[in-house]
């Protein structure tokens, strides 16, 4: 197994408030799971706490990735161990370029590996190859992480750090959103194109459509801090023309 | 008193410092030391002086080098590695002009017609040029530590650019302070640029290791009609080292000053920078970077004064404090009545990288004139939590992140560096220093940090 999550509590550290209640998720190499849910729920949240976010804190459950203790781990160390994140905001970092950034983390990921760092020449050509995933144009490498870039080009700037950093298990916040049609199947081929049986992702999406081209092998609903349904991927086609009433009269709310 | 032994060695030393020096700076030294005597050294009781106490600084008992002895070498050059920049070199040794080693310089830059070297050799060839500049700009009679240099000044540095001369190479002063014990140097420059000429100063203070240090610095800076001016003084020295530096700039019509000031590295700094915007559309530009760790202390204190009308000045200071550093930015501006289409920028940015290092700033407008532009802001913030998470989750460690994220906030002042081989240079300066990694120019191996 790649992940598994075992009834995972989680606080925000600055009001003591629980987010996640209880969450169970267990994840095998090749699988596609899409994580839906109405908003505030805390599926990113669930994203944080995976990558290591220093504003929550885990108060409960366990989280084994990869064999090895994730929560003990490290941001950086998931990282390096094959955790990413697509976040749903991605940060701005004025004065960062894209290629000191990305060259960074490449090279830690390589000592990491125990591999010596890219070199200068190499490291462009790599640059170039994974930003045709998704059709960034390569004036890319000059400009400051996030800075001033369109709500579309951050979420294709996400997928192609993926790209870059080829982890084993990506988990994409919200990828689709702020996405016109074109700009989404970019960004889903982008995603499909890295998919193996090696690795695996979370979908978190409120869209049906985006699961038109990412197909899931599971979705699950995640409301109030626990995933209250899981299915294949027809119960996002029932979400999407029911809405999430009919699971909360499920649950007797 | 703290003022007494300078008072006794000033007047022990009084025909001394007359037979070592030339006419030109004899003539203001008594009326300057009588300032000095009347006004004593600055206090933290007094509102400019608040956070540096400059009494206590002078309170340490340093050597002084009255009769110029020669005690450390002034004909082996302390090269600073800029690579890919040729300069004009020049150094001051303490407070000594090295004038074995500036011979060809000196000699080139003559073929211009520029007049390059000691203050003191200067002050005797030419008397009309120093007489005419020399203690007109920076005011002994009312700073007090201008006062207390014009009091002991022998020697320094002096660059006079004629009319119509543009240097193309950058003129490169290197102060070092060098000797076998704790010494205070007093040392004078003197920048002229008559009307139409340009020049590039850098100037690096630096100290060896071992010994305290006090250098009490003041460069006056003349500039012509539309004559274009850069300066970039950057002091990367030991910890043991203080740095009071005093820039006085005077601007006529049109002129336009790009002003720099880097503090990389140094126990304790004080800067008074003061610019005199005083012929219409005068602009400049006053930038600095300061980095503070462990307990060191920088304090910049700055005032644009916008004489006349359409004038321009852009002021921008960034700090990065960490450790128990000690921050402070004073920045005035005054607009007087008649400067009628002034503009006028501010702003002063800091990171304070730990809660126990401590950044004071205190921005001040004045203005006088109603049809103004004026603007200034000041910020006190730590590295975003939200940034750094973002590089870690990509593989970057913490300590690798916060280098980033803290070259990222110096970088808008590197990128205004318009000697491309000095911004270069001093990227990979600024790196070393967030890394806090020592380096070592290939030419000389004094700031051993
Ligand atoms: N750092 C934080 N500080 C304060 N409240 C927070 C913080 N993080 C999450 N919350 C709160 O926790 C709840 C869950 O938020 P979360 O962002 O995980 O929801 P979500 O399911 O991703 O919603 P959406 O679909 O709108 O993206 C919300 O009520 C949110 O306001
Ligand atoms: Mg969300």
């Amino acid at each position: 197994m790649l992940l598994e999550i075992k009834n995972l509590h989680a606080i925000i550290k600055s009001n003591g408030k629980e987010i996640l209640k209880g969450i169970d998720l267990s994840i095998n190499a090749g699988e596609v799971h899409a994580i839906m849910g109405p908003n505030g729920s805390g599926k990113s949240t669930l994203s944080s706490v995976l990558a290591g976010n220093p504003s929550y804190e885990v108060t409960e459950g366990e989280v084994i990735f990869n064999g090895k203790n994730l929560l003990e781990l490290s941001p950086e160390d998931r990282s390096h161990e094959g955790l990413f994140l697509s976040f749903q905001y991605p940060v701005e970092i004025p004065g960062v370029s894209m290629s000191n950034f990305m060259r960074a983390a490449i090279n830690e990921h390589r000592k990491y590996k125990g591999l010596e760092p890219l070199s200068a020449s190499d490291f462009l050509k790599l640059m170039r190859e994974k930003q045709e995933y998704v059709e960034l144009n390569n004036k890319l490498a000059g400009r400051s992480v996030n800075e001033g870039f369109s709500g579309g080009e951050k979420k294709r700037n996400e997928i192609f750090q993926m790209a870059m950093l080829e982890p084993k298990l990506s988990i994409l916040d919200e990828t689709d959103s702020g996405l016109d049609i074109d700009a989404l199947r970019i960004v889903a081929g982008g995603v499909n194109k890295l998919k193996s049986s090696e690795n695996a992702s979370i979908v978190i999406t409120h869209y049906q459509r985006l699961l038109d081209y990412i197909v899931p092998d599971f979705v699950h609903v995640l409301y109030k801090g626990k995933i209250v349904k899981s299915a294949g991927k027809e119960l996002a086609l029932e979400l999407e023309k029911k809405g999430y009433d009919w699971i909360k009269k499920e649950l007797g709310e | 008193m703290v003022e007494e032994s300078y008072i006794n060695i000033y007047n022990k030393h009084r025909e001394l410092l007359q037979t070592t020096s030339a006419a030109p700076l004899d003539a203001i030294r008594d009326e300057a030391f009588d300032v000095f005597c009347r006004m004593g050294f600055p206090t933290d009781e007094q509102e400019r002086y608040k956070r540096s106490n400059i009494s206590d600084v002078f309170a340490t008992e340093y050597g002084m080098n009255i009769r110029r002895i020669e005690i450390a070498s002034t004909t082996a050059p302390y090269k600073c590695d800029v690579p890919g920049l040729k300069t004009h070199n020049f150094y001051v040794v303490n407070d000594i002009f090295a004038e074995a080693i500036a011979k060809d310089e000196i000699a080139e830059l003559a073929k211009l017609g520029v007049v390059a070297g000691s203050l003191s050799a200067i002050a005797k060839e030419h008397p009309e040029i120093i007489s005419k500049y020399y203690g007109k700009i920076a005011p002994h009679s009312s700073d007090v530590m201008v006062a207390f240099n014009t009091a002991f000044a022998q020697d320094g540095f002096v660059l006079y650019v004629p009319k119509n001369v543009q240097i193309e190479r950058p003129i490169q002063l290197i102060n070092m302070m060098h000797a076998d014990f704790d010494l205070l140097a007093t040392s004078r420059n003197l920048i002229i640029l008559e009307e139409n000429a340009s020049a590039k100063v850098i100037i690096c203070n630096h100290s060896e290791s071992g010994h305290k240090f006090l250098a009490n610095r003041v460069t006056e800076v003349s500039l012509a009609e539309n004559s274009v001016y850069s300066h970039y003084e950057i002091s990367d020295s030991e910890r043991q080292t203080t740095n009071i530096g005093s820039l006085y700039v005077e601007q006529t019509k049109s002129s336009v000053a790009n002003i720099n000031n880097i503090t990389l590295r140094t126990g304790y700094t004080r800067n008074n920078i003061r610019i005199n915007l005083s012929g219409e559309h005068a602009e400049t530009t006053l930038c600095g970077i300061a980095i503070g760790d462990e307990h060191d202390h920088i304090d910049n204190d700055t005032y644009i004064n916008h004489k006349v009308s359409h004038c321009k000045s852009t002021e921008l200071f960034k700090y990065v404090m960490d450790d128990c550093s000690y921050g402070s930015f004073a920045g005035r501006i005054l607009v007087e009545k008649n400067a009628q289409k002034t503009e006028a920028y501010q702003s002063n940015k800091n990171i304070c990288a730990k809660t126990t290092a401590k950044m004071y700033t205190k921005p001040q407008l004045e203005i006088y004139a109603d049809d103004v532009k004026c603007s200034h802001g000041a910020t006190v913030g730590q590295i975003e939590d939200e940034a750094l998470f973002y590089l870690r989750t990509r593989g970057i460690s913490e300590k690798e992140a916060r280098m980033l994220l803290l070259l990222a906030f110096t970088n808008d002042i590197v990128e205004k560096i318009d000697i491309e081989a000095l911004r270069n240079r001093i990227k990979v300066l600024i790196e070393k220093r967030f890394r806090r990694e020592t380096h070592k120019c290939t030419t000389c191996n004094s700031c051993h940090n």
